[in-house]
């Protein structure tokens, strides 16, 4: 990774508004990689934050996506964001943080979920964080089963490729592991259906593990994204460190979705820096690559930054999530009346529950 | 009058006419059959799927989120078990996601046995059903409430099952459904898919008329004081037939319940009915342990226990691996006629 333009820092902002920042062949604009970076270091930050929260008891379980900040925010910036059949459809696991934030979240709605809290707008301080749910956004409530989300991108994108002079595609994101379910098949299959095929982009992030079982000991397939030959499904595999390299991936990916409406696979490697989850210790892995530190690097190397700004928009990343941890404790918790609350939308045909579910029938 | 599957077929057609359903799926499900039972034949949105009965579910939870209205069918009931932790998910998406989405899908499923369809065509699937949080599940035992329930499912915002009786769904009806032509042979030529090569015929559809069964509403099928028998499905009509049988004997008349939704179910009218006659027996045919019909002697005994008069009887399946092909087995692995006879005879009779 290098600058194709030379470039000091006191050329000031002009410069950096023609500087070209590169990844081998590819390359993206300075002042996209600072945001990307700056959306990186904020999604970073709530990461670490809710770690700190699962240790200190001001929340439970944690699981989430540091060590793949790059992939996701690149990603929730590329999305065709809004609601209905003529935007995106995300179908999400519980890694992709980065995502909902490149796309606009607060920090605070993600802290938020992990605090419990009635005022968590993705689940009511039901779910686990990284949980989310996003109707305004087309976010399809994230579950921990994993691997149901290969199978309803398929009705997703369906709805698109009917709807008239839509160009919205069907992005569905999962772990490596989870590709040996049925689910990953029934995508393929369910997504290439001769005359019917569908535009879904099926991006796996393979941090190399389920768990604690390695991806090399369960999988003889050289990639993930072999399985979809077959099918006819291109793919690609990228390495999802490299924000650039990421960008112009999910760029192919989502035009070919776009444009051809058809599938189209992306397997990023990622790290996995906290490991699995809060169950497993969630300690700092040192020996993987730290997506935020070599893009920060690169981009002081490049002139965009130099290392006290990168300190300081870390800090500030810090800062707002603690401010957000601050708030969201402040909030109130749900009551016993938000445990019916939301089980059935009002329905005009239900003599028993019209509104909502209020206890066993009466 | 129509059958079963006839009422079913014609309610799709009124739901992709009227009501907005956009896909109608599943395997076999578009032409040239239509349909295992032919319950979709000449349907303008029905399509073949894979083979893949979690694809199934998953595609109509998708469509049902990017703003379509699927009725997705599981051929039997029997191969929805791989299915049920995407049920779990669908049921639970409302709430999990703080309401953000609906979900409003229609998932229809053949269920129980009388089709001597041995182990794998005689499974039910209420019991299992009624444990899915956020779905509502309706079970018709006459043409006019298939019809009706199946309205009702397709309008209801959230995800409903609606589980048809593999016994009664040739079975004809007592009432017309609104719109139906007068004539059965009519009907027939209208709507019935001819044997052969069917590429060229197109259903004339009669004028219908919509027909709304609410959910969680029971129906009385006959009035009496001496005992309440609750039932659906395949065992609803048995148990109508028991109770004619002995009022015509001893001049004695129950009470029997059509419940027609499994959840919610109709308590008013289960508790109405208890009070009145104090005596209850529940018949059903899913397997006894752990059976659906518990959940509702356990609030009858915990609501009524000083109401009642006699120990509530509740039949159910055998708790057996499955129902074998011989007939004697399936005659006395499920509650049949004179089983539920004896029973309710005996329930009478006891004194208070
Ligand atoms: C269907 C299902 N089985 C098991 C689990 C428990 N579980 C949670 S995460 C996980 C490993 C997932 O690995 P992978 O798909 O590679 O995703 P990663 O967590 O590594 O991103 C397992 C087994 C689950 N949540 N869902």
């Amino acid at each position: 990774m290098s600058a194709t333009t030379d470039h000091s820092p006191d050329n000031g902002w002009t410069a950096l508004a023609t500087l070209e920042i590169a990844s081998g062949e590819k390359t993206l604009p300075a002042s996209r990689c600072l945001q990307i970076y700056r959306l990186m270091a904020r999604a970073r930050a709530l990461e670490e934050c809710m770690i700190k929260m699962s240790k200190s008891g001001q929340g439970y379980f944690w699981i989430g996506g540091p060590g793949e900040e790059a992939f996701n925010t690149c990603l929730g910036l590329l999305v065709k964001k809004g609601c209905g059949p003529a935007y995106d459809y995300l179908h999400l696991h519980y890694r992709n943080s980065a995502t909902l934030i490149a796309m606009g979240m607060p920090l605070l709605d993600g802290i938020r979920q992990m605090a419990m809290r009635v005022t968590d707008p993705h689940s009511r301080g039901r779910n686990f964080a990284g949980h989310y749910a996003c109707h305004p956004w087309n976010v399809i409530p994230v579950t921990s089963v994993i691997e149901v989300q290969y199978v309803m991108a398929p009705g997703t994108a369906l709805m698109q490729k009917r709807h008239e002079g839509g160009n919205g595609i069907t992005i569905v994101v999962g772990g490596d592991a989870g590709t040996a379910e049925g689910d990953f098949a029934s995508c393929m299959i369910w997504s290439s259906r001769p005359g019917n095929e569908l535009p879904v982009l099926m991006i796996v992030t393979n941090n190399g593990y389920g768990i604690s079982t390695c991806a090399s000991s369960q999988h003889a397939e050289h990639a993930m994204i072999e399985r979809g030959k077959p099918f006819g499904i291109p793919g690609e595999v990228v390495d999802g460190n490299d924000p650039i390299q990421s960008w112009h991936a999910l760029l192919r990916g989502m035009d070919y979705c776009r444009q051809k409406r058809r599938p189209y696979m992306i397997e990023a490697h990622v790290s996995r820096l906290h490991g699995h989850s809060s169950s497993s210790g969630a300690l700092r892995i040192k020996t993987e690559p730290d997506c935020l530190t070599l893009f920060g690097a690169q981009l002081v190397a490049a002139g965009v930054l130099d290392e006290r700004e990168c300190e300081e928009i870390q800090n500030r990343a810090a800062a707002e999530a603690a401010a957000a941890l601050e708030k969201a404790l402040s909030e109130p918790n749900p009551t016993v009346e938000d445990i019916r609350r939301h089980v059935y939308a009002p329905s005009t045909v239900d003599v028993v529950y019209p509104d909502d579910y209020t206890g066993l029938p009466s | 009058m129509a059958t079963m599957v006839q009422a079913v077929r014609m309610a799709l057609h009124y739901g992709e006419t009227y009501l907005g359903v956009t896909d109608i799926f599943g395997e076999d499900v578009g032409p040239p059959l239509g349909g295992v039972f032919t319950a979709t034949q000449g349907l303008k949105t029905a399509w073949n799927s894979p083979l893949d009965e979690r694809g199934i579910v998953g595609m109509a939870m998708g469509i049902a989120y990017a703003g379509g209205r699927p009725v997705a069918e599981i051929q039997f009931c029997d191969y929805g078990f791989n299915t049920i932790d995407l049920l779990k998910v669908a049921g639970n998406q409302h709430w999990a996601g703080n309401g953000h989405y609906n979900l409003p899908m229609v998932l229809m499923t053949p269920s129980g046995s009388g089709i001597r369809g041995s182990l794998y065509h005689s499974h039910s699937f209420e019991s299992w059903a009624s444990r899915l949080a956020g779905w509502k599940v309706v079970m018709p035992s006459t043409p006019l409430d298939a019809y009706g329930l199946m309205l009702s499912a397709i309008v209801d915002p959230n995800p409903v099952m609606v589980l048809l009786p593999k016994a009664l769904l040739r079975v004809r009806g007592e009432q017309k459904l609104p719109g139906e032509p007068e004539d059965e042979e009519e009907l027939k030529a209208r709507i019935d898919a001819p044997v052969g090569d069917r590429s060229n015929w197109q259903p004339r559809w009669p004028d219908l008329k919509p027909y709304y069964v609410p959910i969680g509403e029971a129906t009385l099928c006959r009035a009496g004081d001496a005992a309440t028998v609750c039932s659906y499905g395949r065992t609803l009509p048995l148990c109508v037939q028991a109770a004619d049988q002995i009022r015509e004997e001893t001049g004695q008349g129950c009470d029997v319940l059509d419940l027609r939704s499994i959840f919610p179910y109709d308590w008013k009218t289960l508790s109405q009915s208890v009070q009145k006659t104090g005596r209850l027996l529940v018949v059903n045919e899913d397997t006894e342990v752990t059976n659906f019909g518990e959940h509702l002697l356990r609030r009858v005994i915990d609501e009524h226990f000083y109401d009642l008069l006699v120990k509530p009887r509740l039949l159910m399946g055998r708790h057996v691996p499955g129902i074998g092909l011989n007939q004697v087995y399936e005659q006395n692995t499920v509650p049949q006629l004179p089983l539920i006879k004896e029973t309710l005879r005996a329930l009478i009779a006891e004194p208070a």
